[in-house]
């Protein structure tokens, strides 16, 4: 296989570039893979202020590189041997579907050092990381539990994954605590990205009485449709998702969840330059500022925002896990026991959370 | 008055010199996009067309263009008979995913099967027949109820894109994924996977992709079939009289299209794309059909489309991330490419009169 | 489960608002069909239409501007098209195409550097009186003003195909091109037109989303209500009247759905939002021969 060795040629080469950097001479070279356009406003916004990050840290030592708008499949594969054969050091791929493709290529190089966002698989090149966003989903529900007049808080769900039904089940446990009358009402709008389809869901949630928007979907225009409805009379608030959403604080947006990749960007930039790189397995939460809560605005009443801002330090402090039992799964049994705390992989771990907690009425769709 | 005239016969020296100039059009224009964008306009153009070509890593992405390039072809040729006889399937998109999900039942229906032999022919059979099927729905209603195919495959489409959402979160979802969307990986599966030298970018898609293109050609060429399919699109009366069936021409155009699109669909869910998602598709159906108009509806003409389009997504990529093009002004330049390229065709056909005033 | 949340009558407010993007676009693209032009680039005019919008209503604070500024924008690219495919009669279906794909890479360079922006504001009207009438004034008279424009263009879209001379060259230019030709028609300025009319609404689709629906600028804005409306187009069976209701058809579907979920009603949601375009097919059987344009997607070249 004349090809297979020239391939394999390649590596070595970028390999003993890869060796050149170590030595401080050139600039370690950082690649990104991106799923949407950076413009989103959203998911792959965030990983790009990431990669801005990045180049604010380290200047000329660092060379970033990235691509948007990559479709999951052959074309990331290609992607991503493309930017390791024109020598990355570093690669980020930042879509749970790049996983497959992203295991393929750091197969067939050793020496370039792989990241991949939100998966499971990892390999001696590749590590794995994700964010506790159920953390802020947490605060989310404790913060909505106790603004709701109606009782009703909206859900706008994306895709019925274990990320998405973590969420909710956190949101949903916290407001829950601080107001047992609270229910929830779930749309799946089965998208990441449609302000269509997601106004209209916000809509149709302030219709059936709800006065706290949550949602998991990456546009503003639920936020819209909240002031909308506000400047009609309502009293409606929302929190932002993935970005700031500030735009619509201080109502009707009361506070949000940012997914903030730069720390965990620059940390592992600098195990390159350092030659300390290791493959590991990281799922942040506000502990190391990977979530971070958005700005509580003044619409929140005072003591709500301090014991919020209590909430945030206990699980900053790692002193509260926001899945503490005894909580019980939909169906009455025991999920966690009385003081214990779920754990991250397993059967009913919280990676492949696949069902509801007691207290939801929906139902999961399948 | 500028005025164009129809030729007797499509011109020759045209029909070899429209792409050219069509290229050299679009990388004047291109060059003004990019370098607005603040980029070196010379080295954006060398890095989408030279350097996936001859480049440094030229022996990566010349097989890529294999891997990107066959769906296309495979589709496009299937189109090109239909719109030759004046059929139009556009919702080869459809038929894709379609014949993608249709392979993969067989697939994960029969995991962990080891028969090769078994497994792999089934899935092929499968595609094209699913695709074949998908494909027969405007087809039988528009010999049926004489009901729009154009509109209907069109409606197809979002069907099948309905229909792979539920399957990649329900039916076929990896039992082993950890609640994630998605289904096994069929690339890695010894018994289903369509590869058959991943370095060299060679799938048995791509096979398929070079004996469409020959099939195609003899039977424009050589067979009693292919007449009649020219002779339906250019004169529909005279094929009438000649005893053509037109009932038996749709359906044939339209089966054997949504059947290398199912085939299509089929390889890349089980070799290059391994994975029932969610967004599995990436648009190929749609592309095909640009791919067919600039190929002219010409086997040979459409394997060179098919590898200029490749190309273009390649280099995209790689100018992306050399140069930090935006994504944007890569799709940009793909338009401006397609119509230049359908634009400056015209004078294939027709031969430009100055000082005459046009009769339109 | 709880239906009694369901509020029909926010219920059909809502769905006014929902259907009005893609009633806009679809009421263009329906008098481009009736000239006998397919043009399937509809999503690109309508994503430039709604980030052109967007940046003149931003400059100029005014959210009119932005609207009349999408119009230009969507004729101007359908002005493109109708160049490409008249005049250098390339093939209608590969232009439109190409021109989808051309559009959102233009929106996306456009957009640029606004994105997290926030449209100036589009109060709702109160038309007095009637809007206070109890049930039908809320669902009828209490929207933002483009609601009611997209009505009117509808109406007029309708008065000019059926009661006027030039409605009806549109409609024999797109019966028959070679026999509208014979009698002395301009087959390519009506063409032409047409295509521009298209462009125009459907920039003023993709700036409904952008500046009423949406208000923030991010890529990707329209998300394929180009495509939707194209299918109402045929839904309609090219009548102004039926595209009012296949808009709030389409409009409806999606908004029962949700409206079904946030009830709790378990239904599988992918099988839902598959009805509006089987009932199109099913729509275009009964319908059958003889409704689409005798023309639709043919080139025409005058020969002498």
């Amino acid at each position: 296989m004349l090809r297979r060795t020239l391939l394999a040629s390649a590596a070595a080469t970028a390999m003993i570039g890869g060796a050149a950097l170590a030595d401080g001479h050139e600039p370690v070279k950082v690649g990104f893979v991106y799923v949407g356009p950076i413009g989103d406003g959203g998911w792959t916004y965030e990983h790009h202020q990431g990669l801005l990050a990045v180049q604010e840290e380290f200047g000329d030592a660092v060379e970033t590189v990235f691509v948007e708008s990559v479709p999951e499949g052959p074309d990331a594969e290609r992607v991503m041997t493309q930017m390791a054969l024109e020598g990355a050091d570093l690669i980020f791929t930042t879509s749970f579907g790049y996983m497959d493709p992203t295991i393929n290529v750091a197969a067939k190089f050793p020496d370039v050092r792989f990241e991949h966002a939100t998966g499971y698989k990892q390999a001696d090149n590749v590590s794995v990381y994700s964010a506790r966003f159920y953390e802020g989903r947490a605060v989310q529900g404790h913060i909505a539990g106790q603004m709701t007049e109606s009782n009703i808080i909206g859900y706008i769900a994306s895709f019925p994954i274990p990320e998405v039904i973590r969420g909710i089940n956190a949101a949903y446990i916290h407001a829950k605590e601080v107001n047992p009358d609270v229910e929830f009402k779930i749309i799946w709008a089965y998208t990441w990205f449609d302000p269509a389809k997601e106004a209209e869901a916000a809509n149709t949630l302030i219709e059936q009485g709800a006065d706290i928007i949550l949602q998991h979907t990456d546009s503003t225009a639920p936020q819209a449709a909240a002031e909308a409805a506000n400047e009609a009379g309502a009293t409606v608030y929302t929190f932002g998702q993935a970005s700031d959403m500030i735009e619509f604080a201080p109502a009707p947006r009361v506070s949000s969840i940012i997914d903030n990749w730069a720390p965990y960007y620059i940390e592992r930039t600098q195990a390159v330059i350092d030659g300390t790189w290791e493959s590991v397995s990281t799922w942040d939460g506000m502990d190391t500022g990977m979530v971070e809560i958005g700005e509580i605005t003044d619409a929140v009443p005072a003591d709500v925002k301090a014991s919020a801002e209590e909430m945030i330090a206990a699980i900053t402090a790692g002193e509260y896990h926001p899945f503490t039992g005894p909580i019980n799964k939909q169906d009455g049994s025991v999920w966690l026991a009385e003081g214990e705390t779920a754990a991250d992989y397993g059967d009913d771990g919280l990676a492949g959370l696949n069902f509801y907690v007691e207290g939801l009425t929906a139902e999961v769709p399948q | 008055m500028i005025a164009l005239e129809k030729r007797p016969q499509p011109s020759q020296m045209w029909s070899l010199a429209s792409p050219l100039v069509a290229v050299a059009l679009t990388m004047l224009a291109g060059a003004g996009l990019f370098a607005a964008l603040g980029q070196d306009p010379l080295e954006a153009l060398v890095k989408i067309f030279w350097e996936p070509l001859f480049g440094e890593f030229a022996f990566y992405y010349r097989p890529q263009l294999l891997i990107k390039g066959a769906p296309l072809v495979l589709i496009a040729i299937g189109l090109s008979l239909g719109f030759r006889a004046g059929i139009w399937n556009i919702g080869a998109e459809g038929q894709y995913i379609i014949g993608a999900l249709s392979g993969a039942a067989v697939a994960l229906a029969l995991y962990p099967s080891e028969a090769r032999w078994l497994v792999f022919p089934l899935m092929v059979i499968a595609g094209a027949l699913g695709g074949c099927a998908w494909a027969m729905i405007p087809g039988l209603l528009k010999v049926k109820f004489k009901t729009n195919e154009i509109l209907v495959s069109l409606m197809l489409v979002y069907v099948a894109e309905q229909l792979l959402a539920s399957m990649a979160l329900g039916a076929m979802r990896n039992p082993e994924g950890q609640g994630f969307p998605g289904s096994r990986n069929m690339a890695q599966m010894e018994a289903a996977t369509s590869w058959i030298n991943q370095s060299a970018g060679m799938h048995w898609g791509v096979v398929a992709a070079f004996i469409s293109v020959i099939f195609a050609y003899v039977l424009l060429a050589k067979h009693v079939l292919g007449f009649q399919i020219k002779l339906a699109g250019q004169a529909p009366r005279a094929a009438a009289f000649s005893g053509t069936n037109p009932a038996r021409l749709i359906l044939f155009c339209l089966g054997t299209s949504g059947a290398l699109a199912g085939m299509a669909g089929m390889f890349e869910i089980s070799g290059p794309s391994g994975i029932v998602s969610i967004d599995f598709n990436v648009g190929y159906g749609f592309t095909a059909i640009i791919v067919a108009f600039l190929g002219r509806l010409h086997p040979i003409g459409i394997l060179l489309a098919a590898g200029l389009m490749a190309l273009t997504y390649i280099g995209g990529d790689v100018a992306q991330s050399s140069l930090g093009l935006p994504g944007a002004a890569i799709q940009v330049f793909q338009g401006m490419l397609l119509f230049f390229l359908l634009a400056v065709d015209v004078l294939t056909n027709y031969r430009v009169r100055f000082g005459q005033r046009s009769a339109a | 489960m709880d239906f009694g949340s369901i509020n029909p009558i926010l219920l059909l407010a809502s769905l006014m608002v929902a259907a009005t993007p893609i009633l806009l676009a679809a009421i263009g693209e329906l008098v481009v069909e009736r000239a006998g032009v397919l043009n399937l680039g509809v999503e690109g005019m309508m994503i430039v239409g709604s980030v052109l919008g967007f940046v003149a209503a931003i400059g100029t604070g005014n959210a009119w501007v932005g609207f009349g500024v999408a119009a230009v924008a969507g004729a101007g690219l359908a002005l493109m098209f109708g160049i490409l495919t008249q005049y250098l009669l390339t093939n209608q279906v590969a232009s439109g195409l190409a021109l989808t794909l051309f559009g959102l890479g233009l929106a996306a360079l456009l957009g640029q550097g606004y994105l997290g922006t926030k449209a100036p504001s589009f109060p709702d009207l109160h038309i007095p009186v009637l809007g206070d009438i109890p049930v039908i004034g809320p669902i009828v008279f209490q929207h933002d003003p483009m609601v009611y424009i997209g009505l009117a263009i509808v109406a007029g879209v309708w008065w000019f195909l059926n009661k006027t001379r030039g409605g009806l060259v549109l409609r024999a230019v797109g019966e028959n091109h070679e026999a509208a030709h014979a009698l002395g028609y301009h087959v390519i300025r009506t063409r032409l037109l047409a295509i521009m009319f298209g462009g125009a609404c459907a920039g003023l689709g993709g700036a409904y989303l952008s500046i009423v629906r949406v208000p923030t600028y991010a890529e990707g804005l329209t998300a394929g209500a180009g495509w939707i409306a194209l299918a109402i187009v045929v839904f309609a069976s090219w009548k102004p009247g039926r595209l009012l209701i296949g808009a709030y058809l389409f409009g409806g579907v999606t908004v029962l759905q949700l409206n079904l979920q946030a009830a709790g009603v378990a239904i599988p949601v992918e099988y839902l939002s598959m009805s509006p375009y089987i009932a199109t097919i099913l729509v275009l059987v009964i319908m059958s021969a003889g409704s689409a344009p005798g023309s639709l997607g043919k080139t025409f070249h005058a020969s002498r």
